[in-house]
């Protein structure tokens, strides 16, 4: 293939959305473009998990926080540069390469984060590795909380309004077509294989502790993503948007659509947001029914919605041959 | 054929000790390329205790290990591997959920030049890697007759099918030693004779030296040129077939000492 | 050299506390393999059950020794029901499950009890259950109506703390020069070893005991040689919740405030103690108790003390990172 057409292959996706989410942008009154960033924030937060969660086989429930660094992170970018203006480029567009600027280096400190809590801790199996999980993310969150830099319980306020659809569907895209592509190449495939059998995939060469740290790291980076978008949308960043129980609804996301399913954490992030959104109205009975369903999800249909199963695996075999790509 | 040039892989004096029991004491070997050598021994002997000191599973508490003149002393199994040791394990521990296919290309990925971000952007690095890879996976497929399982998830593969899978994915990893953890296991005879003659066709084809654990004296002590016999950790006897099959230890170990006498059956029936 | 003594002292009757706690989860996850999240919300049930038949019985205008009795066995009973029904209903059933399945369904279930207890009840809503049934229409099994009958009008009873009434008067010395010791301290700390020695003797020296230490090490291999398997189990968790019982009452004396959330710390800290101790191990996790007690005391008392709740958390990654097995856990090597 031609240089150009290598190119074009590897951006498709983007360039394809851009004119969608631009529409939908245009068409959303302000009240849906604040339920469809949600939601696209929740379907970063889910696909990201997976990797760890579901294509990898770890047990993350501290996701929470590494959301938490990449919101802060960006959150002090835009506040601090807010009155800079960069030459020949308008407000606007400005503003827009800040916004980007501030959401990469909130990737950035969330993958330190993830690359402090992950080397440490992924010498561990299961049920420890989910204690230092979330004990690490309940430590951040304490940690915050305790920093007056980072106005402490109160937190920042005051943040510009950013996010956007365009912006949080671009987030999406590139969250989704990061998790595909993983998943189709033969990296990819060594995290499975390290999810299916720890000890056969160390035997045939995979280093497992540094792909396991490598898939945290990229899922912290993704989560940080996350919460630099929210957080720019609901202009405040708070300790207590970060708490045990977020990384929760995060891990019932990834398990209701079935861990290891990139369409299934799409859906099922969708899908929840919708229900808990729908049940704000019912106050303190929202976290009890919240509860009731896990309980029951786990009792009765523990692999989610897709298991393993992924949308495009239904596309007939003839178009799977032709390679593995975009 | 075989047994030329320096060992690829030996064992001096090693030892493995769980808190108070030996399971392992001593064990020497050294494995020239294009050996077969067997290890036998009754159950519980120590012979998978034997391969995992040397794949690196466990650090050895005592002795060493070499991997074509290297020593390998905890490294960890993806090292050795990287050295030129594969394995397979005596209950099949293939990747269940992915497809035969996936099994051996994972095992190719070791040494692959791409990564995460190549992977990514889609470069052309990224895709000549993966098309070698595949060409990789599929040509080990067909060496072990697999070609026809490409894509059928390895949990729904035959036992036999899946045992031959299991030293394809080895057999991806490029290595100089095979070890064979009882690889005809739960095969009928003739499934037996035909994995041997397979063994020893990938052993000339890819110049490999092999050490095969395996239950059924008879089978390994006809296609191994020397074989190691272990019980209760030691190494109690070691040299041809022929030599190995008469020693009254080997004999003793397998079939017990005749100290131990059955009661014999009652007269109206029942168990003695 | 009084102020030492003194968090000793202190230190030590936290300690007792969080051993009582972590024994639950020791002997739990020695059984299942399971890290009961919901334990600590077993705890803060009973200090409500506990409440309840208090004010049933009228502790507050007139406390007496066998209505302090009826309180602890009330709460006892409470507790094991609670334990035993967790068990039976969402554990069992995952029996066979990943470990991963399991895990989220405990902390399902503490959330459960966490938020359920945070409801309002109906009382607190001004209605009652007659006119709720009205408002449905549709008849109600006599059992249900007599069970809901049975619960305390308070009941669920919301975020708002309630304060539990004295059991007796609480009287102080000081003794050694300086160091305070109250008859709640000396009363805590032999009814917690009390306890302790209880069911170490159990564990140790009972049919019973062995039949759980079986499970611990191979349940199928215990089931196959006629342990009936669930019913230890069952029980197991029925002793765990009634120390978890005692220890909410015990606390419960000293400091009377309770509320939906106090089992969070103390249970996540008993936690801890138990993986210091060495998850599983019975004796570990006493061991552990009593060494966290003094630890976050010791912090408290001689460093910073918003620090407090943070030590656990640090002796727990700790613990995770250096030494997983705990101090008296057994080091296993997977067969490979």
């Amino acid at each position: 293939m031609g240089r150009a057409r290598l190119v074009l292959r590897s951006v498709a996706p983007f360039l394809l959305s851009l004119p969608v989410l631009w529409l939908l942008q245009r068409a959303s009154p302000p009240d849906v473009s604040i339920v469809l960033v949600s939601i696209a924030v929740n379907v970063i937060l889910a696909v990201s998990l997976n990797v760890v969660n579901g294509f990898t086989g770890q047990f993350s429930i501290g996701h929470a926080a590494f959301m938490a660094v990449g919101a802060y992170t960006a959150a002090l970018l835009t506040t601090g540069l807010a009155d800079v203006q960069l030459l020949g480029l308008g407000e606007g567009a400005s503003d827009g390469v800040i916004f980007l600027l501030a959401l990469v280096a909130g990737m950035a400190s969330a993958s330190l984060a993830g690359l402090a809590v992950g080397i440490p801790s992924l010498r561990l199996r299961g049920d420890y590795l989910a204690i230092v999980t979330l004990g690490f993310g309940e430590i951040i969150r304490v940690v915050i909380e305790n920093t007056r830099a980072l106005g402490q319980a109160t937190g920042i306020s005051g943040l510009p309004a950013h996010t956007n659809v365009i912006w949080a569907g671009m987030g999406v895209v590139a969250t989704v077509v990061m998790a595909r592509r993983l998943l189709l190449s033969t990296q990819g495939r060594a995290l499975l294989a390290i999810r299916e059998d720890e000890v056969a995939a160390e035997a045939m060469g995979v280093d497992t502790v540094g792909w396991k740290v490598r898939a945290f790291v990229i899922s912290a980076a993704f989560a940080g993503l996350a919460g630099a978008l929210l957080v720019h949308k609901i202009q405040l960043v708070t300790p207590r948007m970060f708490t045990f129980v977020k990384s929760m609804e995060v891990v019932v996301m990834v398990v209701l659509g079935g861990m290891g399913s990139i369409t299934g954490s799409i859906v099922a992030a969708t899908v929840l947001t919708v229900a808990l959104e729908w049940l704000r109205g019912l106050d303190q009975y929202r976290m009890v029914i919240f509860s009731m369903l896990l309980i029951v999800l786990m009792l009765t249909r523990p692999t989610g919605i897709f298991g393993t199963r992924e949308i495009w695996e239904a596309v007939p075999r003839w178009l799977r041959r032709r390679g593995g790509a975009a | 054929m075989s047994g030329a040039g320096e060992p690829v892989l030996e064992a001096r004096g090693v030892t493995m000790r769980f808190g108070g029991l030996t399971a392992l004491g001593g064990f020497d070997l050294a494995l020239r390329p294009g050996e077969l050598v067997g290890l036998i021994g009754p159950n519980g002997a120590g012979k998978t205790t034997a391969f995992n000191a040397l794949t690196g599973v466990y650090a050895p508490s005592e002795g060493e290990v070499r991997v074509c003149g290297q020593r390998a002393n905890g490294l960890r199994p993806h090292r050795i591997c990287a050295l030129g040791v594969a394995r397979t394990f005596q209950n099949v521990r293939l990747f269940k959920e992915l497809t035969a296919f996936d099994n051996v290309r994972i095992a190719c990925h070791a040494g692959s030049r791409s990564g995460f971000t190549s992977a990514w952007l889609l470069t052309p690095t990224h895709d000549a890697e993966e098309r070698r890879i595949a060409e990789r996976a599929d040509a080990f497929l067909a060496v072990m007759e697999l070609s026809h399982r490409r894509d059928e998830l390895a949990r729904n593969l035959p036992y036999g099918e899946q045992r031959r899978l299991e030293i394809a994915r080895a057999l991806a990893t490029g290595p100089r030693v095979l070890c064979l953890d009882e690889p005809a296991a739960g095969m009928n005879a003739s499934e037996k004779v035909a994995l041997l003659e397979l063994i020893r066709t990938v052993r000339d084809r890819f110049s490999l030296a092999i050490l095969v654990i395996e239950h059924d004296m008879r089978l390994v002590l006809g296609v191994s040129e020397r074989v190691l016999v272990l019980d209760h950790g030691v190494t109690i006897a070691h040299g041809r077939p022929e030599e190995v099959r008469r020693d009254p230890k080997v004999i003793e170990a397998y079939l017990g000492d005749g100290k131990l006498k059955l009661r014999p059956p009652r007269a109206g029936g029942g168990a003695g | 050299m009084t102020e030492f003594l003194q968090h000793v002292v202190n230190g030590v009757s936290l300690g007792t506390i969080y051993a009582l706690i972590a024994l639950g989860y020791t002997m739990v996850y020695g059984v299942l393999k399971l890290i009961n999240f919901a334990h600590g919300d077993v705890y803060m049930a009973s200090a409500f059950a506990g409440f309840y038949v208090a004010s049933a019985l009228g502790v507050r205008d007139d406390p007496t020794i066998g209505k302090a009795l009826l309180v602890f066995l009330g709460a006892m009973a409470a507790a094991a029901a609670l334990g035993f029904a967790i068990e039976r209903f969402a554990y069992r059933p995952l029996r066979d499950r990943p470990r991963l399945t399991a895990l989220i369904t405990a902390i399902g279930v503490s959330f459960l009890l966490e938020y359920g207890f945070q409801l309002p009840s109906l009382q607190a809503q001004g209605r009652t259950f007659e006119e709720v049934l009205r408002g449905w229409g549709w008849g109600v099994p006599g059992w249900l109506h007599a069970l809901v009958g049975a619960l305390p009008a308070d009941f669920p009873p919301g975020p708002t703390p309630r304060f539990f009434p004295e059991p007796f008067t609480r009287v102080d010395w000081t003794v050694l020069g300086g160091v305070h010791v109250s008859n709640y301290d000396l009363v805590s700390f032999l009814v917690a070893v009390g306890f302790m020695l209880v069911l170490q003797w159990i564990v140790y020296r009972t049919r019973f005991g062995r039949a759980m230490r079986a499970v611990s090490f191979d349940p199928r291999v215990a089931g196959l040689m006629g342990i009936p398997v669930n019913r230890v189990i069952s029980l197991t968790f029925v002793l765990g919740s009634v120390l978890a019982a005692v220890a909410a009452l015990l606390v419960a004396g000293s400091r009377p405030r309770i509320d939906p959330i106090m089992g969070l710390m103390p249970g996540l800290k008993a936690f801890v103690a138990a993986v210091f101790g060495g998850i599983g191990n019975v004796p570990g996790a006493m061991l552990g108790g009593i060494v966290l007690g003094l630890a976050e005391e010791m912090v408290a008392g001689y460093m910073v003390s918003s620090f407090r709740d943070g030590i656990a958390f640090a002796i727990l990654i700790l613990v995770l990172l250096l030494r997983p097995e705990g101090l008296l856990g057994r080091v296993t090597v997977e067969k490979v």
